[in-house]
């Protein structure tokens, strides 16, 4: 656990001080990942630096597990907390390894012993161990990262501070590493403190949301479905942007879905009566779920366009949009009935074979229902809220109409 | 050019060559060993730099013939003793290096100088094995320069009867004889040259990193 208590900061003096933080007190749980969110300029950085003895407050204590960093030999307090800088910041004249051998190496262990870790750390952040030998020079922004991840993790350290660690890479490698990132906290479960500008991002990989304004001001501290739910103010509203709402449909699970039976056809198989129905409006596409052996869904065909007698085949399907398992979010449920050519959501089971569809106005009134019983709390204090956590480990609590 | 000549004294060219060699290297490496804190102090403490450029660079605007000349009195040595050769290039090459390495310390990037700070390494030790390697192609830049002014500079101290290749050119001005000279010029760029590759090599050596190519 981490705490601020009434932590300031001011840099320069007399006409030229700038409030960087401003009297924050908070408290950061153990084992979750909390995200400092905030334009440019509103004192994440700062912060996050105050957490390692970087900057040193003006004023205020920061505190691991009760103890007063203050009381603590810099250097050494550096060592037992991990650092992701932006950009990675690897050293440029050390290979991958001894990059990641730095923490343990300043810890006394041998080289040899630090660079066999290395290796082990390089493989669980998914590069290859030849990359070892090379040069940060030789690696792309997003491998990079990974070995900047990999060297903040080589002490093992409970405690690790991110500063915008993959804000540096296109958009399609950053998901790649969030969703990496995402899985090896599920296994670490350390205490995260990860900084960002980015809102998608903060709601994305955050347990909890510490919403920064500038000059310093922590605007709102709560679950990521609150702070889009229920923005403290104005500027929580603002900076969180107009999709918000839909947004929010990320953090309410889909549980109480109908789902509808949807009859399919096999890949490689014709229709047994014919390609439509008599009774199907005549002039529309009449569209037929089609899935492989396995049942797995593989796309819609529009069983108009199917001569009789020939078995449909891979050609022929339109591949219908992103699939709803009635366990996740209702985004995601929605997404689905939306983005399939038929109007109807394919909804599968954990081993993703279909169970049947979802409909769009059946989503909307669940959102209806989900809306009328969601909590009203008013979303600021020091901690997300206990309540707010418990409902996160239940996701699907949310959303239940009693 | 008169090779007969040149046969007759090649002992004696290749004595002052000798010298010559050890007395432009020798203040090289002095002045790189005592830029190397000094520059360093001048980048750590912001203070200490703008002193210690400005004496630098009023040592530097001191004819090298006049602190050939001052130095005995001050060292008490003898007029012909090459130390003062040593002690006066000496200063020279600090004068130049004290802001080559506080400008190579100060480019390091940044985030670099910080990751090392973040990564729980004290000062002195983010210094030596982070800041310095990555300091090295400039300050081999500086010492280049240094070492080939160094080379030139050591000539002028044959005015003062101190012998090393400069005696070369004296011997031509005053027999109105221009092989010795051009046998000096030729030398003396040997010298440089033979200097500026060994610092060449040694850097590209220390440097690896710089070398490798992308494997993307
Ligand atoms: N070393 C410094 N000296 C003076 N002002 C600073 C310094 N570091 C940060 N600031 C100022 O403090 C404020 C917060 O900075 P920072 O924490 O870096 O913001 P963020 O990381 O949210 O972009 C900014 O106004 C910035 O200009
Ligand atoms: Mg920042």
């Amino acid at each position: 656990m981490i705490n601020f208590d009434n932590v300031s900061k001011t840099f320069g003096e007399g006409d030229h001080r700038t409030a960087a933080v401003d009297d924050l007190t908070i408290e950061i749980p153990t084992g979750k990942i909390t995200v400092f969110v905030g334009p440019s300029g509103c004192g994440k950085t700062t912060s996050l630096r105050m957490i390692n003895r970087m900057i040193e407050p003006t004023s205020g204590t920061v505190l691991i597990d009760g103890v007063d960093t203050r009381s603590i030999d810099a250097p050494t307090l550096r060592r037992g907390i991990g650092y992701v800088i932006q950009n990675a910041g690897l050293f440029p004249h050390r290979t991958v390894l001894d990059n990641i051998a730095t923490v343990p190496v300043l810890q006394g262990q041998s080289r040899r012993s630090a660079r066999a870790t290395a290796a082990e750390l390089l493989e669980r952040v998914g590069l290859p161990e030849s990359m070892g030998q090379r040069y940060p020079a030789q690696l792309s922004g997003g491998q990079q990262q990974r070995v900047g991840v990999a060297r903040a993790l080589a002490a093992d350290p409970p405690v690790m501070l991110m500063d915008e660690p993959f804000s540096a890479v296109d958009p399609v490698v950053r998901a790649q590493l969030q969703d990496e990132f995402t899985r090896l906290q599920a296994e670490l479960g350390k205490t995260i403190v990860f900084v960002t500008h980015d809102i998608d991002e903060a709601v994305k990989l955050g347990d909890g949301i510490a919403v920064l304004a500038i000059g310093g001001r922590l605007a709102q501290y709560a679950t990521p479905a609150e702070v889009l739910s229920h923005p403290a103010d104005d500027f929580v509203a603002d900076f969180v942007g107009r999709d918000r709402g839909y947004r929010a449909l990320s953090f309410t699970a889909a549980g109480q879905l109908p789902v509808h039976e949807e009859p399919t056809l096999r890949l490689g198989s014709s229709p047994a009566r014919g390609p439509a129905p008599s009774s199907a409006p005549v002039g529309e596409p009449y569209w037929v779920l089609v899935v492989d052996d396995a049942r797995q869904p593989r796309g819609w065909v529009d069983a108009r366009r199917l001569t009789s007698g020939r078995g449909v085949e891979l050609g022929d399907l339109v591949l219908g949009g992103s699939l709803a398992d009635p366990h996740a979010s209702l985004r995601t449920a929605l997404d689905a009935a939306l983005s399939s050519p038929s109007g109807r959501g394919v909804a599968i089971d954990a081993d993703g074979r279909v169970i049947g569809t979802v409909a769009a106005r059946d989503v909307l009134r669940a959102i209806e229902a989900a809306r009328v019983n969601a909590p009203h709390s008013p979303g600021q204090g020091t901690s997300p809220g206990a309540g707010a956590r418990e409902g996160e480990a239940d996701p699907a609590a949310a959303a239940v109409p009693s | 050019m008169n090779w007969n000549w040149l046969n007759r004294n090649t002992d004696q060219i290749l004595s002052w060559l000798l010298a010559h060699l050890w007395l432009a290297a020798l203040p090289t490496l002095l002045g790189l060993l005592l830029a190397l804190p000094l520059g360093a102090i001048a980048f750590r403490y912001r203070w200490s730099y703008a002193a210690l450029i400005t004496v630098a660079g009023l040592l530097y605007t001191i004819p090298s013939i006049a602190l050939f000349v001052v130095l005995p009195g001050i060292l008490g040595t003898r007029i012909l003793n090459p130390l003062n050769v040593v002690v006066a290039l000496t200063l020279f090459t600090l004068a130049l290096l004290v802001r080559v390495v506080a400008d190579a310390l100060d480019s390091v990037p940044p985030p670099v100088r910080q990751s090392a700070t973040a990564m729980g390494y004290r000062p002195i030790r983010s210094l030596l094995t982070v800041q310095l390697p990555l300091a090295i192609p400039v300050i081999g830049a500086g010492l280049r320069v240094a070492a080939v002014s160094n080379v030139s500079l050591v000539s002028v101290a044959a005015l003062l009867g101190v012998p090393q290749l400069g005696q070369l050119f004296l011997v031509g001005f005053q027999l109105d004889f221009y092989t010795p000279i051009i046998a000096g010029i030729v030398l003396c760029l040997l010298v440089a040259a033979v200097f500026d590759t060994i610092i060449l090599v040694a850097v590209r050596l220390a440097t690896p990193w710089t070398r490798a190519v992308s494997h993307r």
